[in-house]
């Protein structure tokens, strides 16, 4: 590593072990609880326009055998990769086919879902988790999320976010059990909604 | 109680590349209800059989403030319960409980506890067969592409096969079971008596294959429907009397030997809901034989 890197480069976990593992809990307990929204516990200071979660995730869940891709607002930046490339090992992939997580920090301007990884019949296991970073998550108002994981009903929304977002949304769950799942971060707070999750108006 | 941790141990025994990719096996499992996630399972410091896909998964989620229950047939102490709650206090210096309300990860070999989970705990199956349609068809690729085609005629097929033969259906341990109406999922090896209670819990269930390198999920409040037919509704066991010794109706009992003279009873297989019912004065018919400690021995 140069000296001017080592410099600029945020910071990883103060505590490895403890902190991928309470992220990790925290992101799965998301993952199984759609449009609910947990706090990391673990404070990270994040890459460029990177959001402290986001970084957070990445640091917990991505290695050398986890491609990732970055939107242009995060590509732009050169912190980011250095970030991700220093702390984990995982490879940046231009192609987002290949990836294992992606990162978006500007969600309105995100591409279609079907650009990423969808898995196949057999292996649905085999795409892509986006990491959306929004300026707020509602879960008082928004869409209506039902399927596993949901009690019943509950209510979602986040944003900014393509206007189309919905009908994107249902194209991936038409999808199952092939397509993406969804992480939103806003600062500390995740929330996710994973393939299986039917949204509506 | 925590324990001191051993030093030279990695926490929870894995390294943390290995706990990453079983970390992001399990948050595809969840997010493919009943899908079975391949995963590059690790050599354990126990034996196949031992619960070793279980013990991965566990060792993948569990943290510093857990406090672990591990039951096997419903029983806390036997000696593959014993060995895997003092492997974790052991590796990662966790707390250990016997009862299940102070638990926040379970591990499990075949029974779900009777107490009703919370949202707040994590089940964790150990699972010697993860696939339900092995028996029907020994090619993984086959099975695979069952599953992918959603193609589960053959398991209908068997099941109406036990109805022509016994009159109903006689499959009672891993009972298959359909999982928010799309994957064909195997529970084994819990008897069909703990399947209604997988349906819409409120605790995330994760299940590890060890041999088989196979991790799968239910979120909390997932759909899990047993197989069944019109005119043969499924149904869980019934037990004729009520626990022996605390006197719990709609339980799972096992059958205990008393004596060389064909004397025998009924006790809750899980020992803890037993012991709390007994300490909350519950009395069964046999309570007066039997030592104050006399569980499901
Ligand atoms: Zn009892």
């Amino acid at each position: 590593m140069s000296a001017a890197l080592s410099t600029t480069l945020s910071a990883g976990f103060e505590r490895p072990v403890f902190d991928a593992q309470a992220v990790f809990r925290c992101v799965m307990m998301a993952m199984a609880r759609p449009g609910l929204i947990r706090t990391l516990t673990v404070a990270v200071k994040p890459p460029g326009r990177m959001a402290p979660a986001a970084a957070a995730l990445a640091l917990a869940m991505c290695d050398f055998e986890s491609p990732v891709w970055l939107d242009d607002a995060l590509a732009a930046d050169p912190a980011v990769a250095e970030f991700l490339r220093f702390h984990t090992g995982a490879p940046i992939v231009a192609d987002p086919r290949k990836a294992s997580f992606a990162f978006l920090a500007d969600g309105a301007e995100m591409p279609p879902l079907d650009c990423f990884a969808l898995g196949s019949p057999e292996y649905p296991d085999r795409s892509t988790t986006l990491v959306i970073g929004v300026d707020w998550i509602d879960t008082e108002s928004g869409w209506r999320l039902a399927g596993p994981g949901v009690n019943g009903q509950t209510r979602f929304s986040a944003g900014p976010l393509p206007h189309d977002f919905l009908g994107r949304l249902s194209d991936n769950r038409g999808l199952f059990p092939r397509g993406v799942d969804l992480v939103f971060v806003h600062g500390d707070r995740v929330a996710a909604i994973p393939r299986s999750t039917v949204v509506e108006k | 109680m925590n324990a001191p941790m051993t030093a030279g141990y990695n926490f929870a025994y894995l390294d943390e590349q290995t706990k990453r990719m079983i970390r992001r096996a399990i948050l595809k499992a969840i997010a493919i209800p009943g899908y079975q996630v391949p995963f590059a399972s690790r050599e354990m410091p126990m034996p196949y059989g031992w619960g070793t896909g279980g013990v991965q998964v566990t060792a993948a989620v569990i943290g510093e403030h857990d406090v672990l229950k591990v039951i096997d047939q419903g029983s806390d102490d036997t000696t593959n319960a014993v060995s895997i709650r003092k492997f974790f206090a052991r590796t990662a210096g966790v707390a250990t409980t016997t009862s299940t309300a102070d638990a926040t990860v379970i591990q499990t070999r075949h029974r779900i506890p009777e107490a009703p989970l919370t949202e707040d705990q994590i089940l964790v199956y150990q699972v010697p067969i993860p696939e339900p349609l092995r028996f029907l068809e020994p090619r993984e690729t086959e099975t695979r592409t069952m599953h992918a085609l959603e193609e589960y005629g053959l398991m209908h097929v068997k099941l109406y096969e036990d109805i022509a033969r016994h009159g109903h259906i006689a499959t009672t341990y891993a009972y298959p079971v359909k999982v928010n109406g799309r994957y064909l999922m195997d529970a084994s090896p819990t008897p069909k008596f703990d399947n209604p209670k997988m349906h819409l819990s409120p605790a995330l269930q994760l299940f590890g294959a060890g041999r088989e390198k196979r991790i799968y999920a239910l979120p909390p409040y997932t759909q899990v429907v047993s197989l069944d037919f019109e005119d043969h509704p499924f149904e869980v066991n019934r037990f004729d009397k009520p626990c022996a010794l605390c006197a719990a109706h709609g339980v799972y009992l096992d059958e205990v030997v008393l004596d060389d003279r064909g004397g025998r009873m009924f006790v809750c297989s899980d020992t803890d809901f037993c012991e709390t019912r007994r300490a909350e004065g519950h009395r069964g018919e046999m309570l007066a034989d039997t030592p104050a400690d006399g569980g499901a021995a």
